[in-house]
């Protein structure tokens, strides 16, 4: 998988979450995601940047344009150094929530994403990855 | 402080919500309405989020909460003009939105809020003195 484009913005407090979500859209319109894709990419992207501020303590936000062979897609990494999870397959359960939120983040997340990767270790923070392909 | 606008008309609360929501903004407007509510005895309340892109858990939320509020101050809530694409992702993401009504756009949800005020009826006790 090649990288075409890359950026990072910062993930400290709920407005940069809105910039995210923001950016985001920006690179799902211009790769051609139709509007049913971008909304999910959006969405998706709004829940693990709200997990990275509210439960990570703040981290960053990847944002890539990739490319597999023929296929273009949208590849997006959230990372912080906060506590990480415990327990991942509890942490993936709908309903399962420590933040006082619904608890569909995770799930919700891996469920609007064609490619759902989560990275975790106690006590040094956690990464999840997603992507979202065109077509 | 940033607010979202609530607009009154006879005994119901009209919102439309235009901007790109963050958090804080969200609990903003769900304890400005539930204030509203009591303030003008409103009977009902109307949220547009025709101009939405995406509901996440967070509004999805903010939205149930509003609901069952308004419901322990006898005012009942219709929420109009959800994207198709927005609802997609919202079954995806697992939000059905139990409890909720909608409606497709303004007119289809002021027509279910006066119809569901005419059916309650004739005054009966305290309930409704205006």
């Amino acid at each position: 998988m090649a990288v075409e484009r890359s950026s990072e913005l910062g993930l400290g407090n709920q407005d940069d979450v809105v910039l995210v979500r923001q950016a985001v859209r920006a690179l799902a319109v211009e790769i051609g995601l139709n509007l049913v894709d971008q909304t999910k990419i959006v969405t998706a992207a709004s829940e693990l940047a709200r997990n990275t501020v509210v439960h990570g303590g703040g981290g960053i936000a990847r944002i890539e344009v990739v490319r597999d062979h023929f296929k273009r897609g949208l590849r997006l990494t959230f990372e912080d150094h906060g506590p990480g999870i415990l327990d991942i397959e509890q942490a993936m359960k709908d309903g399962y929530s420590s933040g006082g939120g619904l608890g569909l983040g995770l799930g919700g997340a891996k469920r609007l994403s064609n490619e759902f990767k989560l990275e975790s270790r106690p006590g040094q923070g956690t990464r999840v990855t997603i992507t979202r392909w065109k077509g | 402080m940033e607010r979202i606008p609530i607009l009154r008309l006879d005994r119901f609360l009209l919102v439309s919500i235009q901007v790109d929501m963050h958090d804080r903004l969200a609990l903003t407007l769900q304890d400005d309405l539930t204030a509203d509510i009591v303030k003008h005895r409103a009977k009902g309340v109307l949220i547009d989020i025709s101009a939405l892109d995406i509901v996440d858990s967070f509004i999805g939320r903010m939205l149930a909460n509003i609901v069952n509020m308004a419901r322990i101050l006898d005012a009942e809530t219709v929420v109009v003009g959800m994207q198709p694409s927005v609802a997609i992702t919202l079954v995806e993401l697992g939000l059905s939105l139990p409890g909720i009504r909608t409606a497709l756009n303004i007119d289809r949800g002021m027509e279910l809020l006066r119809a569901s005020r005419e059916s309650e009826g004739p005054t009966i006790g305290s309930r409704e003195i205006v």
